[in-house]
């Protein structure tokens, strides 16, 4: 399936610095591939290049690109952003007020708010939680809804930073197979390299620069080698 | 306003809500609780600064007034600004406010010192100086008679305002929120 | 967690709408502290328990919202005693068991979350200066972390518990705030996120 090219991520020239100290090197991507993954050592820029994609970062140099637009506000719309702590990411009370908030804010009619909220709810067999307060939801349900409240967006990219880092063994599968099924193109930060073998490629991120870019097998045993020494 | 700034302004609002379940202290001599809720007062203003920490009051006494038990002792509802002491809690919006401002004012000078005048200043000072008058009024009592109320608690005000000063003093050096006043052209 | 005081209920002041409750212990309020006195708390006294009945709401209820006044209310009973007799302490005590029963009738027959509709909707029509969306988002915001900030201070109490500082209010206070500041850029990313506008 070749990607449709309107809503494909171009990073051109950009890079990061905040406060005199580069965070990111100037760098050129494109990512068109279905399951991309990037993986690198803490404070190695990952998050921060993870973080452009969707426009909460912006570039100091360079521009990023879906397909031949640049604003923040098309970024924004078409990729979506799953945080690593969903408490930080759930802002309503309850989970249907929650998974609403996005929804209202591109100021979506009622009753479709309510067709994709039960659409989304569905898919993930997550129906039962609709009215539950989102404080009470375990870790595992917190983060798929965090996820779901993405999804309602009906974003073409989905963008994960370390999403599965809080959950259990059960929880992190759980989320790895409805990730696995996603129709939307991944983009996912992870430590999870067992999760991240099956992906079309991988990013090496090291000290703020892109250190190998290629298929999983070869980048994550270039990985696995330096942290070995 | 930056999103960002609601998000302080609702994150203080929960933090008052959190003192409330803080275990009071008891002074030794006097007997008289300590709540760590006026604490969140000051804390407010040294923290967020006078516009953030008025607000954020506001929206605490709006949860307050609409039901929420977040008072110290579990309490909430419309009936609480209406007893002879609900002048202190709209003071608290005054006193966060001007604790803020002062902060911003010697936000470059801020001092174990300074930080405890400053919450001296708008915490008691201030704060009683709304809170007295109005008991005194509703309570049909004279003012000298409604400034005995307050005294006993003036010790324990002062100890919160040294427990305020060495906090805002630790959160500016370890995560700044505050723009110091007049500053907006020099360096950070 | 979020335990409020409203006890269920069908009758008219239950279904009334916040905003004439809210009027309406205004105009109580107003009249007790603006009338000639007796007259006026007997009448307000009257239509306050009137609104107990109609509510169904039982005298324990009552009770349960003065007692925490129920020390403040004594010590004022007896300055006002000594101060100017009989006749002035019984009518200040007695205003303010009014007061605070007219209040807690609304607070007892409200939902909170029937308050904040009900404010929404008074905003609606305000002038666009007026940052609607940025007051609601404020208020679910903050019912919101109400539950996490106490689960933070309850695990840092209980990791200061561990070094013995538990009661120490610095201790407390600092990793409490610094935590909660902390997490503020990434909330704000977050509903930056999911299509937020300032402008609104």
């Amino acid at each position: 399936m070749s990607p449709d090219p309107s809503t494909v991520l171009t990073l051109q020239g950009v890079s990061v610095v905040k406060d005199g100290r580069t965070i990111l090197h100037p760098l050129d991507l494109t990512l068109a591939e279905r399951r991309i993954g990037i993986i690198g050592r803490n404070g190695s820029g990952k998050s921060t290049l993870a973080r452009l994609f969707n426009g909460i970062e912006t570039p100091s140099t360079g521009t990023v690109r879906l397909g031949d637009r640049s604003e923040r506000r098309a970024l924004r719309r078409a990729v979506g952003f799953v945080f690593q702590n969903p408490d930080n990411q759930i802002v309503y009370p309850i989970v249907e007020e929650d998974l609403a908030f996005g929804l209202k804010n591109l100021k979506l009619p009622a009753d479709e708010i309510r067709t994709r909220i039960d659409a989304v709810l569905d898919r993930f067999g997550l129906a039962d939680l609709r009215a539950r307060l989102t404080h009470q939801l375990s870790g595992g349900e917190k983060q798929m809804i965090a996820l779901a409240g993405v999804l309602v967006m009906r974003p073409a990219t989905v963008v994960l930073d370390e999403p599965a880092t809080l959950l259990d063994l059960w929880n992190r599968n759980r989320l790895m197979q409805l990730i696995t099924g996603l129709e939307e193109q991944v983009i996912m930060v992870s430590h999870d390299l067992e999760m991240l073998a099956g992906f079309d490629r991988v990013l090496l991120v090291e000290a703020g620069r892109i250190a190998a870019d290629g298929p999983p097998a070869a980048v994550i045993a270039r990985y696995r080698a330096g942290a070995a020494c | 306003m930056e999103t960002r700034d609601t998000v302080f302004i609702a994150l203080f609002a929960a933090i008052m809500a959190a003192l409330a379940v803080f275990p009071p202290i008891t002074l030794p001599l006097l007997g008289v609780p300590i709540t760590a809720q006026s604490l969140g007062v000051m804390l407010a203003g040294g923290v967020l600064g006078a516009r953030r920490a008025a607000l954020a009051l506001v929206l605490f006494l709006v949860l307050v007034a609409i039901g929420l038990p977040l008072l110290a002792g579990g309490r909430g509802g419309f009936a609480v600004f209406l007893g002879p002491t609900g002048g202190y809690l709209v003071g608290w919006i005054v006193a966060a406010y001007a604790i803020g401002l002062m902060t911003e004012i010697f936000w470059t000078r801020l001092t174990h010192v300074t930080a405890f005048a400053i919450s001296a200043v708008g915490g008691i000072v201030l704060l009683y100086g709304i809170g007295i008058p109005w008991s005194a009024v509703v309570a049909k009592v004279p003012l000298w008679t409604a400034i005995g109320w307050s005294t006993p608690f003036i010790p324990g005000d002062l100890v919160k305002c040294a427990i305020a000063a060495v906090v805002m003093v630790a959160v500016k050096r370890s995560y700044p929120i505050i723009t110091p006043r007049g500053a907006a052209s020099a360096p950070r | 967690m979020l335990t409020e005081a409203y006890i269920p209920g069908t009758s008219p002041l239950h279904r009334a709408r916040p905003l004439w409750k809210v009027l309406g212990l205004i105009v109580i309020c107003t009249a007790l502290f603006a009338g000639p006195g007796w007259p006026t708390l007997g009448l307000g006294g009257a239509a306050v328990l009137a609104g107990f009945a109609l509510a169904r709401l039982s005298p324990r209820h009552a009770v349960r919202a003065l007692r925490p006044l129920i020390w403040i209310l004594a010590l004022l009973f007896a300055v006002q005693l000594w101060l100017s007799g009989w006749a002035l302490a019984g009518f200040v005590v007695l205003r303010f068991a009014v007061l605070i029963l007219a209040a807690a009738l609304i607070t007892l027959t409200t939902r909170s979350s029937e308050f904040v509709d009900g404010l929404m909707a008074l905003l609606a029509p305000a002038p666009a200066w007026v940052p609607k969306a940025r007051i609601a988002l404020a208020i679910s915001l903050a019912l919101r972390f109400l539950p996490m900030v106490r689960d933070l201070l309850e695990e840092i109490r209980q990791a200061q518990a561990a070094r013995g500082l538990e009661r120490n209010l610095i201790a407390l206070a600092v990793p409490l705030l610094l935590r909660a500041l902390k997490s503020a850029d990434d909330i704000s990313a977050a509903i930056y996120a999911r299509s937020f506008d300032a402008a609104d």
